[in-house]
């Protein structure tokens, strides 16, 4: 089972490149321009700060399969091997309950390493790892062992991976105290938080998005700096709006951008959150949004029971927000059953941009 | 028919510690057994084939036979005292002085302490004077980490802390117990893979007793115990009787040392036998008989062989025995009174060390609680927390 599941995992590829480069153009009309940026692909903005943080600090290594002499599964780590070689690239065996028990036993003992993951699905394998080695370690020796490991790879669904390799698990992670969890969207959000990750002392499971992987971004020249830093536990504005609340992390932040752009031709101004970080939620971004609009939709890759979105329902209800809802909050997430292998099934599973303008017209009554 | 040039191999049996740098060949070419037994090639003129496949090295044959797995006989039980005490053979004596074992804790009739762990903290301190480059920032020279009471779990983060330590060069070693019972889990297998692939200086300590909880060692495992799984990958192994301090002391002392200077995990199985309930919620009555652990509470209980091999060197007496009950009684109560006095933790680390810095929603519950404290607190025991 295992070889079949290794040869599985080679014949991943990325993802498809149709409407690239209608996104291309849509985002640099909300974005702009900016003298001396330049695009980026979201992969690369991850081999970046993979690099610039193995140069700053020794401590610092990458473990996975395939990621040191195949430059990684979705070529994340390309060139990295070559650069810093053996000893801070390593290429292991298919256990991931052996990687990632190495990986915290060496953070135990004073490295940081970084524990990729092929795809987060595959971390089910290691979870007992994460939850009760990783993140409980600290508070279970009065704060005499730091756990400083990242767990980074592709989260959710992806295209055409059937139901055993789609999965999210924002919500699974997010769930435990101890850990933190991030979910960046732009190639800005993946460098940034990938090297605030590094640089923090606590275990960090970091949720990419195959599907992102190649998609570019104009990056600042900010952004392109040794030092940028995306701050954990902060989420952004991507676009100002007044009439209704949008709240996204990861893939989904771009159809929420589209939708938006949509609907301004219908008079309707949505503000996009982009979360960035799951867990710890910045609640009070959303609070000040929804206080401003009076609506609120949060929409997710995800499964809905137990999701994101339920998490942020609750949350706005119980603080001084709930005053402000002109409407019930409304919740989009991915259909609640195993993510389908057929394409047109596939695609009806996950929220599209015509169900996120179809959610803001009802909620807005129009 | 013409002639293939071949390479033949011949083994050539080197004990580990023999290997030099100059001498070492490409993995695919070392055998994985105990006694690393390194190929040397030479260039052979044949008509027979030789193997070269890259996932072992072995010679062909020709007739179908199956590998008995052997349980009868199994890997044999290294001991260096009998059941009086008395050395077998003296070339094995560590020749531990009876300070040496005071020095590291070691107590007769202590109910609560296992040999095991005598003969493994004896095995781990450093001799007087000389702390083995040890720097490590605690006061001793093992620094614990936090104690799962060997959850499976524990065994790959011990062999990456012994990565880290190898990256180092920090000549420590990291020792992982278990019991033979959490070797069945997947946790393990991955442990003694990547301890051996990544090379790694780590001290794999079974405690063999016989039971886990209520499941007997015959419904655990079919093959020889947990020694016999080293050599499947590629692991120095060595089976001792746990019962005996003196055995568990040397075969430790020597693992520690080779698996520092050679970089290579060793694995050790303790025999012994769980004479107590496996926890205060068992009662082992109602999987065993009270005769199986009587004989061994009477015939072979480790405290009592140790206490006979002090007695037979004239380090120990009924004198001393008396005096030492009075004296470690007194001790014991001293520090229930001491700990009795202590106050307890304050309120305020209900919430602390979840992350290493405190977040905002915690924060503001530490607050709340403060606030309410400040209000209503004399209607708590406050007087019994420290602020």
């Amino acid at each position: 089972m295992a070889a079949a599941a290794g040869a599985l995992r080679r014949l991943v590829r990325c993802g498809p490149q149709q409407g690239l480069g209608r996104l291309r153009q849509l985002r640099s009309g909300i974005h702009g321009s900016a003298p001396a940026a330049v695009q980026v692909t979201v992969r690369d903005a991850l081999n970046q700060a993979l690099d610039e943080e193995l140069e700053r600090d020794e401590r610092v290594f990458l473990l996975g399969e395939e990621v040191a002499q195949y430059d990684g599964a979705y070529k994340i780590s390309r060139g990295l091997w070559k650069k810093y070689g053996d000893k801070r690239i390593i290429d292991t065996p298919i256990s991931e309950m052996g990687f990632t028990g190495i990986a915290v036993g060496a953070a135990m003992a004073g490295l940081r390493p970084i524990c990729e993951f092929m795809t987060f699905n595959f971390s089910m394998q290691a979870i007992d790892q994460v939850i009760n080695s990783a993140s409980k370690t600290l508070y279970m020796s009065a704060g005499m062992v730091p756990v400083p490991v990242v767990f980074r790879g592709p989260n959710g669904a992806s295209a055409g991976v059937g139901a055993q390799h789609s999965q999210c698990f924002a919500a699974w992670y997010g769930h435990c105290p101890g850990l933190k969890v991030v979910s960046p969207w732009s190639s800005e959000d993946a460098k940034g938080l990938l090297k605030a990750s590094v640089r923090d002392d606590n275990p960090v499971v970091m949720l990419e998005n195959e599907l992102m992987y190649g998609v570019p971004f104009e990056m600042s020249e900010e952004a392109q700096s040794k030092d940028f830093l995306v701050p954990i536990g902060k989420a952004k504005i991507e676009r100002q709006g007044t009439h209704v609340t949008l709240v996204s992390h990861s893939r989904s932040v771009g159809h929420c951008l589209e939708a938006a752009a949509v609907l301004v031709k219908e008079g309707v101004e949505c503000e996009v959150i982009n979360l960035r970080t799951i867990r710890p939620m910045d609640v009070e971004s959303i609070e000040a949004s929804v206080v401003k609009t009076n609506h609120l939709i949060t929409v997710e890759g995800g499964w809905p029971q137990f999701g994101v979105g339920a998490e942020i329902c609750a949350r706005i209800m119980e603080g001084p927000a709930f005053n402000y809802l002109d409407a019930p909050a409304v919740r989009l997430t991915g259909a609640d059953v195993p993510m389908p292998y057929a394409k047109i099934l596939e695609e009806n599973c996950l929220p599209q941009v015509k169900d996120i303008i179809f959610a803001v017209k009802k909620i807005l009554n129009i | 028919m013409h002639r293939t040039r071949c390479v033949r191999v011949t083994p050539v049996v080197l004990r580990g510690g023999d290997m030099s740098e100059s001498d070492a060949l490409p993995p695919h070419l070392v055998l994985s057994s105990p006694q690393r037994v390194l190929r040397q090639q030479q260039e052979f003129t044949s008509l027979e084939e030789k193997p070269q496949f890259p996932g072992a090295s072995a010679d062909f044959v020709d007739k179908l036979d199956f590998i008995q797995p052997n349980v009868i006989s199994g890997i044999p039980i290294y001991r260096v005292m009998d059941r009086q005490g008395q050395i077998i053979n003296p070339d094995e004596d560590p020749q531990v002085s009876a300070r040496r074992w005071q020095d590291c804790g070691v107590e007769p009739r202590s109910h609560l302490l296992h040999p095991t762990h005598a003969g493994l903290s004896s095995g781990l301190c450093p001799t007087a004077g000389h702390t083995a480059g040890q720097d490590a920032p605690s006061s001793g020279p093992i620094s614990p980490a936090p104690c799962t009471n060997p959850s499976p779990a524990t065994l790959p983060a011990a062999v990456g802390a012994a990565y880290a330590f190898k990256r180092d060069n920090a000549s420590r070693a990291v020792i992982c117990y278990f019991g033979e019972g959490a070797a069945s889990e997947g946790d393990a297998h991955a442990g003694f893979n990547f301890a051996a692939t990544l090379e790694c200086p780590i001290l794999f300590f079974c405690r063999n007793n016989g039971y886990a909880i209520s499941t007997p060692t015959s419904e655990q495992y079919r093959g020889d115990g947990i020694a016999a799984r080293g050599p499947g990958y590629g692991i120095m192994s060595i089976r001792v009787d746990g019962n005996d301090v003196l055995a568990v002391y040397n075969a430790t002392r020597e693992a520690r040392r080779r698996a520092i200077a050679e970089n290579q995990p060793f694995l050790i199985e303790a025999m012994t036998y769980r004479i107590g309930h496996h926890s205060t919620s068992d009662d082992s009555s109602a999987y065993r008989s009270v005769d199986e652990v009587n004989y061994w509470d009477k015939q072979d209980h480790p405290i009592s062989r140790l206490r006979h091999h002090m007695v037979g060197r004239g380090w120990w007496d009924e004198e001393q025995e008396k005096s030492w009950r009075k004296k470690s009684r007194k001790r014991v109560m001293e520090a229930f009174e001491q700990a009795e006095r202590k106050l307890k933790p304050s309120p305020q680390h209900l919430f602390s060390d979840v992350y290493c810095e405190m977040p905002s929603h915690l924060q503001k519950q530490q607050e709340a609680l403060a606030r309410h404290l400040r209000l209503y607190g004399e209607h708590y025991p406050l007087e019994h927390f420290e602020k």
